[in-house]
């Protein structure tokens, strides 16, 4: 097959995959190698983004997919009618300290928020966006999580490299972070 | 006492004291432990009138504060002046209080990143729960996966018996052989085609026990399809593995 013949089938394999679509399984289905749909995948991104139309051909999860452009968002929502999950701050916090600290035990999670955690852990369990990673060889064998593929996902993130960089602080930061987030359904979804 | 504040919009008393030290625009490697605690203590006791539980953590961070509070108030010993840099007895708390800040930052952040059905929109598909699995995105099913799918069970099981007239005796071990029965010949069999429509409760405990027991002898797999898939139960790659022996005493049920 000719570089116009394997795009046009690429195209039409990350259009209908489920999840994120993975170079390996593209080569795999279409029997040549990596190294030949690498270059066919970035070209494809690029003229979704040239085209600049409502899709962009997007690497997430370590794999590629066709996103929405964000500016479709207010209607789309209309159209799906599934309302966005909101994350309480207490669930971005606990997101966040297993995300950058994973593996991670709820007492090492408590111990940096400290509150307890354990419905904030057992919701981000709930919506996949937190998993089991094994059990801590410490006394009492306490669980540890980690963050899933569906993290990712979610988030638009191509792995866990490409996370924003955690920025150390040496002084305070001023306030106004936690007001624009702070909404009055700010204690739905998350607690249970 | 006038201290203007939603207590309901702390997480917790990290975040509380942290608000309280910004807002008196103290330096933080200098914080004034007696007037923090003070105003510390005195929303607890707002917490208190409006009858809000407080939190076990709310009242350890009280003690904390007045622990160091009493501890700036006596003089150094001299022990203690030798070694004094480490000794600043607010420095645990301060190393806690930036800690925190950096992941409520990040956590700020994470929100600020495009999130599916908010800010953009991946296609969806009905969750087909029967049919072939797809090979493709087979992943190994966790305990949570497989404990969330028998909580579901247990919602559609038939009420308990009002008369029950005799107990029957199921035995987990026999679950097992119906299961690898079933399993015989085949290469995979769904999750639901392990239960009957209108399953009992006794049913599902037993077949759960049952599943964890032959997972934890290698002799059967759970798959289940990338996200929320419907589960699939492979018989283990090896047929010729000879099978423990599987009475109910072995496997510690009696």
């Amino acid at each position: 097959m000719d570089t116009s013949e394997l795009s046009k089938h690429i195209e039409a394999l990350i259009f209908v995959s489920e999840t994120p679509l993975r170079i390996d399984r593209i080569a795999e289905i279409l029997e040549t190698d990596r190294a030949t749909v690498r270059p066919i995948i970035d070209a494809l991104a690029l003229r979704y983004a040239t085209v600049d139309g409502g899709l962009r051909l997007e690497e997430v999860s370590e794999g590629f997919q066709l996103r929405t452009i964000p500016a479709s968002a207010p209607y789309l929502q209309q159209l799906v009618r599934t309302r966005p999950f909101r994350f309480s701050r207490a669930a971005l916090e606990t997101l966040a300290i297993i995300a950058y600290r994973q593996p991670v035990t709820r007492a090492e999670v408590e111990y940096l928020r400290g509150v307890d955690s354990g419905g904030v852990v057992k919701t981000l369990l709930e919506k996949q966006l937190v998993r089991i990673l094994g059990k801590k060889d410490v006394p009492g064998r306490p669980l540890m999580y980690g963050t899933s593929r569906d993290f990712l996902e979610f988030f638009g993130l191509r792995d866990l490299a490409s996370l924003p960089t955690l920025k150390e602080f040496s002084e305070l930061a001023p306030e106004s972070l936690d007001s624009g987030l702070t909404t009055a359904d700010d204690h739905e979804g998350s607690e249970d | 006492m006038g201290y203007d504040v939603k207590l309901e919009n702390f997480e917790g008393p990290l975040d509380l004291l942290l608000h309280l030290i910004k807002k008196n625009e103290m330096d933080i490697y200098d914080i004034q432990i007696a007037e923090v605690t003070g105003q510390y203590l005195s929303i607890l006791d707002t917490m208190q009138n409006l009858n809000l539980d407080i939190a076990g953590e709310f009242l350890l961070m009280a003690a904390t504060l007045l622990h160091i509070k009493s501890r700036l108030l006596l003089p150094p010993s001299v022990a203690e002046e030798a070694e004094e840099e480490e000794l600043d007895p607010r420095a645990e708390l301060v190393r806690r209080l930036l800690e925190y800040q950096k992941y409520k930052n990040a956590g700020d952040n994470l929100n600020q990143l495009p999130q599916v059905n908010r800010d953009i929109f991946i296609r969806s598909f009905p969750a087909p729960d029967r049919g072939e699995p797809d090979d493709a995105e087979l992943v190994a099913v966790g305990l949570f996966e497989l404990v969330e799918a028998f909580q579901r069970l247990l919602k559609e099981t038939s009420d308990p018996y009002i008369h029950e007239v005799q107990v029957e005796r199921l035995s987990v071990s026999e679950r097992i052989a119906d299961i690898l029965d079933l399993l015989a010949g085949r290469r995979e069999i769904a999750f639901t085609e392990l239960f009957p429509t209108v399953p009992e409760l006794p049913v599902v405990v037993v077949t759960f026990l049952a599943l964890l027991e032959l997972v934890r002898l290698r002799m059967v797999r759970l798959m289940q399809n990338s996200r929320c898939g419907g589960i699939w139960l492979y018989p283990a790659v090896d047929d010729a593995t000879p099978s423990p022996s599987m009475n109910e005493e072995n496997l510690g049920y009696l």
